[in-house]
């Protein structure tokens, strides 16, 4: 029997960072135990329904209530002139712009909300909204974003002037009035000039299309308005509560204290859940009208149709390269279609967000980028579906172009990319477009990935099955498909990042009690990447006492500390960084009580996994948890009592995760039939703090990367109609449809972090989905294929091959 | 996604269903296992004012196989269809049309009666009863009648039964030779993109008959008597497949959705088609 406890049986107790722990949270989910915005139920409750317009684009004539409210039951009928005395029938959105909450006047996209009805309960409500009536007079529909900017039809009156001029946007001068801002980044006469003059340039035109995070939870909340204390509670599915807060204190009037936004459990966010929506301003303006809370909860088509969608970019692409293959030079010119509202949730300098992270994992001395962005009639929204801002449709972008410009040197893709990338040697790197790469090791990462999948063996086998396709032999061909991305998360440095003037700082603030066990705050808040679990690792190996002895509480904004919420990948690198600092200044105190205990300089004592230890005499020491007690229970001259400590932390850089990822896909040449043989995901996120956390974040986004890749999308027909409003047509994965995922890592911690991690929820999807899209493309390379857009369901390859002449 | 306000009811026989039926017309439906009924409430495309649930009902279920002929009440869920021994030696096409429908939370609830009485031109069984020249046993307020499989359905949604008949089961002989049952979709869960139900009797080397039917490349499932006719005789050479394939592609009529446009839907249910009859051959 072992009857000494080792250091490592210590570190073992802890639970803490680079341990695959259980998560915590599972116990409640798996049990359908979780708490989520729908299970609060209140007493006297009302619950709120929308009327939404059926049409794209339409003047609204008259809206008559008087059948709705007649119906037993029902409360109230909000209409834009409710509002109006408000001041709250428009409302600001995250990207400087402003929108409807209920029509006035006019609608911009299918299902824009009109009419909010209040009713005792969901099921009258449902049955009174069918009975409001609203005549509508059609006006013409704008789909294409390129229509749009030449067109006589004015979407937006209310941004242009009387006098017919257009005063400025949030993102300076507008050139038409459907134009809502153009953001260049990098050095356009240069970057022409060196493409102009080179010997090899490759030039493609991409379609990256509109699609929807559509989490499993839809969006939904319960306003309370209590008016004897003037309080009012929101809870709600709100990836960043704090931030909810104050924009409900700036639209409302309500002062900030008198506000408490809680977010209960959350099922799944991916960005659709960062956005102000009409239904919690109605919510809140019926529960302060009728003095009793209201729930409002999203249907299925609704959260589709008119919750904040993804890309929707059209993205034009030139890059210019030696004979040897060394790129010179980047160009690229995106028309964004931001709907009928720019209600993009995107830092405020950054219009397209990071989409100048589009000169991807290359040391390419020379770009150029111009986003236009466009009103049309479709839903607002434009959020980042499991990437920052817009990073997956910059890496879509660049690992796009890098194929075309490999076919264009008859070039084999991997060794493209491996002689243009960044070497480590170059880190901390200055992109062209104007960020500062904090490090990487991209041929490591790259020759490990290209070795594991026996790279040339692939080739070999693809040779192969094209000769044998020639030959009649099969009616399959053969994708290898490539991506190496570096993401850009963790926004962000206050300098640069704010949203709606928030500086994206975050915070964490922590207790511990005196019998050694703690509670930690953040201002962030989980929608299932695990925080409960991963927080406390990180407190654990801080601050020495276990994970599982210390509680992580987020999302109620009345006791945790302000923070800008959950999205962008920036938990980890942001609020694990005030993690991580908070721990040290209780470590730091504990230092001090330890030393006193121990009676020795402070400068004597040394801090070992889970104590405080006299150097040289590893036998004296003071566990943390002795010194909790202590902190508490023990008069110590100069010292507070009560061992606490608050972190706000202001990132001084972004993180720049990376990853290799290789895809083999056998494609049925007749029916357009995807087979996935083979996944392979390199990921470095840095430091690892749960490899287990880390491996499901992995599975999670490559599943979403699958799913835009082969056929998720929102596609609107001429009239605007949404064509794929319901999970029939809307591709949701199963396990069915997803592969085998083999993943396999490096470490690069970050430099400026304080424990190194770099945040890893996003990179899976971000470099997913040019792996899948070049799989496809790569297929037909042999075939004389230079790009084919996405969503690759079977009807697209089918047409692919079909163009190619492959069907005989 | 909350249907409008309806009434429930919930007989014990046959006769109880029926009253309910002649009462309220065509403002009261049977509800069976719910799964393309409930959807269409919920989306408020179907308005039912009268919900009649027939679970309680007697003498809808039960898989018989006697005297070669095969029977299967209206109640008679996929998940069981599946799960029957007897019935998949007997008619083994029918396991593997239904592990191709839905999921298997779906097809706990799905039954034989509601798929084939539904009238969606998406539903795998109506086409497979076609090809194996089915009889569907409908009971109204003037008793009992039958009708054959193909000679059902008239339009999307719109068959020979009347608003005051219900289904009660459906019958086939055993059928013989080999069988396909192929199935393009985009997922789990999904209604074909194309679809072919084969079965084909051998004679030596010589195709001695052969019954092709399609799923949702019509407002109808479609059998084609011509395509069946273009193998029978025939020693199933390529060139004899490319002539039933022919014949189906003049049958069928589909129509441009999210699963493509019409041009992909016939290449596709050619490609279906060729593989059904080749897998249906090779077993026969
Ligand atoms: C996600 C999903 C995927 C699906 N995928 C497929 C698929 O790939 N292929 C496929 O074939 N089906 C599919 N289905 C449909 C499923 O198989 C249905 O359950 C089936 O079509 C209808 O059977 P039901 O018992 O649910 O009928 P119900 O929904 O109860 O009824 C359907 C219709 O038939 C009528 N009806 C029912 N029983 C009788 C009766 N005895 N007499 C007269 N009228 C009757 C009802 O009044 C109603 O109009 C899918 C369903 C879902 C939800």
């Amino acid at each position: 029997m072992k009857d000494e406890i080792t250091r490592e049986d210590r570190v073992d107790a802890l639970g803490g960072m680079g341990c695959k722990r259980k998560r915590v949270e599972d116990a409640r989910f798996t049990q359908g135990k979780g708490k989520y915005v729908d299970d609060i139920k209140l007493p006297g409750m009302l619950f709120g329904d929308f009327v939404r317009s059926p049409y794209a684009h339409a003047r609204i004539k008259s809206i008559d209530t008087s059948a709705a409210l007649a119906v037993d039951g029902v409360v109230a009928v909000l209409t834009a002139d409710d509002l109006r005395p408000l001041g709250l029938h428009w409302m600001p959105t995250l990207a400087g712009d402003k929108q409807m909450v209920l029509a006035d006047g006019k609608v911009l996209f299918q299902g824009q909300e009109v009419a909010y009805v209040v009713a005792r309960d969901r099921y009258i409500a449902a049955d009174a909204v069918e009975l409001v009536e609203v005549e509508y007079e059609d006006l013409p529909v704008l789909v294409d974003p390129f229509e749009a900017l030449k067109s006589d039809v004015v979407l937006r009156e209310d941004l242009v002037a009387e006098d017919g001029s257009l005063p400025d946007g949030a993102h300076g001068p507008r050139k038409h009035p459907n134009h809502i801002f153009t953001w260049e980044v990098g050095e356009k006469e240069a970057t022409a000039q060196v493409i102009d003059s080179a010997e090899i340039v490759a030039e493609e035109s991409m379609y990256y299309h509109r699609t929807h995070p559509c989490p499993l939870e839809t969006c939904g909340c319960v306003a309370s308005m209590d008016k004897v204390n003037g309080k009012l509670t929101l809870w709600g599915t709100f990836q960043a509560p704090h931030a909810i807060r104050t924009i409900v204190s700036l639209i409302s009037g309500i002062e900030e204290h008198n506000i408490r936004v809680i977010s209960p459990d959350i099922g799944g966010g991916f960005g659709n859940k960062v956005g102000a929506y009409a239904g919690y301003v109605c919510s809140v303006v019926a529960s302060i009208v009728t003095g009793v809370s209201v729930k409002w909860i999203e249907d299925r088509m609704e959260n589709l149709m008119t919750t904040a969608f993804a890309r929707d970019y059209w993205m034009k692409g030139r890059i210019s390269a030696t004979p040897e293959g060394k790129i010179t030079g980047l160009w690229c010119e995106v028309t964004a279609d931001h709907g009928g509202f720019d209600a993009c949730a995107d830092p405020t300098k950054f219009p397209a967000g990071f989409m100048n992270i589009c000169t991807g994992s290359y040391d390419i001395p020379t770009a150029y980028l111009a986003v236009d962005g466009v009103y049309t009639n479709k839903a607002p929204g434009g959020v980042s579906y499991r990437c920052s801002f817009r990073v997956t449709e910059a890496v879509y972008f660049i690992e796009r172009m890098i194929e075309v410009l490999a076919i264009e040197l008859n070039m084999d893709a991997a060794e493209l990319r491996r002689i243009n990338f960044i070497r480590k040697d170059q880190f901390p790197y200055q992109s062209a477009l104007g960020w500062e790469y904090d490090s990487g090791d991209y041929h490591t990462a790259w020759d490990k990935a290209l070795k594991a999948v026996d790279y040339d063996g692939l080739r070999a086998e693809q040779a192969q099955r094209v000769e044998e396709f020639k030959a009649g032999k099969t009616r399959k061909l053969m994708g290898v498909g490539l991506s190496f991305f570096t993401e850009i998360v963790g926004a962000g440095p206050v300098k640069n990042c704010d949203i709606l003037g928030l500086g994206m700082f975050d915070s964490c603030e922590i207790r511990i009690h005196p019998t050694g066990s703690a509670i930690a705050r953040l201002g962030t808040i989980s929608q299932g990447q695990g925080h409960a679990t991963t927080f406390a690792q990180i407190l654990a190996s801080e601050i020495g006492l276990p994970a599982d002895s210390i509680t992580i509480e987020e999302g109620d904004t009345d006791t945790a500390p302000y923070g800008l919420g959950t999205y962008g990948s920036r938990s980890t690198p942001v609020a694990g960084a005030a993690t991580a600092m908070a721990g040290r200044k209780i470590r730091a105190k504990a230092q001090m009580i330890a030393a006193y205990l121990l009676e020795v300089h402070d400068d004597d004592v040394e801090f070992d996994v889970d104590r405080f230890a006299v150097k040289g005499a590893p036998e004296k020491f003071k566990t943390m948890k002795e010194i909790a007690f202590a902190a508490y229970n023990q008069a110590i001259p100069g010292i507070e009592p009560g061992l606490e400590a608050v972190s706000y932390y202001d990132p001084p850089n972004m993180t720049y995760p990376f990853g290799a990822y290789v895809c083999v896909m056998d494609i049925d040449v007749d029916t357009g039939v995807t087979d996935i043989r083979r996944f392979y995901a390199l990921d470095d996120c840095g430091t690892r703090i749960n490899p287990m956390i880390i491996e499901g974040q992995v599975h999670g986004g490559l599943t979403e990367a699958l799913a835009v890749a082969l056929g998720q999308e929102i596609a609107y027909d001429d009239m605007g109609n949404v064509k794929t409003g319901t999970l029939m047509d809307f591709f949701l994965p199963t396990a069915w449809e997803v592969p085998n995922y083999e993943t396999d890592y490096t470490v690069t911690p970050s430099p400026h972090h304080p424990i190194g991690a770099k945040g890893v929820g996003e990179s899976p999807h971000v470099g997913g989905v040019p792996c899948f899209s070049n799989a496809v493309n790569d297929a037909f390379r042999a075939f004389g294929l230079r790009h084919t857009n996405m969503p690759h369901d079977h009807w697209r390859i089918w047409k692919t091959a079909n163009d190619l002449g492959l069907h005989g | 996604m909350i249907p409008a306000a309806f009434e429930y009811h919930r007989p014990k026989d046959m006769e109880g269903v029926l009253s309910v039926l002649a009462e309220h017309g065509d403002d009261a439906r049977v509800l069976a296992g719910g799964h393309s009924l409930i959807p269409m409430m919920k989306l408020r495309m179907a308005d039912v004012p009268h919900l009649i649930d027939l679970q309680d009902v007697g003498g809808l279920g039960g898989i018989d196989v006697a005297d070669g002929t095969i029977r299967l009440g209206a109640m008679v869920t996929q998940a069981e269809i599946i799960a029957h021994e007897g019935l998949a030696k007997a008619a083994p096409i029918l396991r593997e049309a239904s592990l191709q429908i839905a999921d298997p939370q779906v097809r706990y609830m799905g039954t034989i009666g509601g798929n084939v009485a539904n009238g969606d031109p998406g539903n795998d069984m109506p086409g497979l009863m076609q090809c194996l020249d089915a009889t569907f046993t409908l009971v109204g307020a003037d008793g009992e009648r039958q009708i054959a499989a193909r000679e059902f359905y008239q339009a999307a949604y719109m068959t020979a039964r009347e608003d005051d008949e219900v289904l009660t089961g459906v019958s086939f002989t055993v059928p013989s030779g080999g069988y396909a049952y192929e199935k393009q979709k985009r997922k789990i869960g999904d209604y074909a993109t194309a679809a072919a139900a084969v079965q084909i009797t051998r004679d030596g080397e010589t195709c001695s008959g052969a019954a092709i039917a399609m799923t949702n490349l019509s407002d109808t499932p479609i059998f084609s008597d011509a395509a069946g006719a273009a193998l029978t005789g025939t020693q199933v050479t390529d060139s004899d497949i490319d002539a039933a394939v022919k014949a189906m592609l003049s049958d069928i009529d589909p129509t441009e959705d999210n699963r493509g446009p019409i041009e992909f839907k016939r290449h596709a249910s050619a490609v279906i088609l060729r593989r059904a009859i080749a897998r249906a051959w090779s077993r026969a």
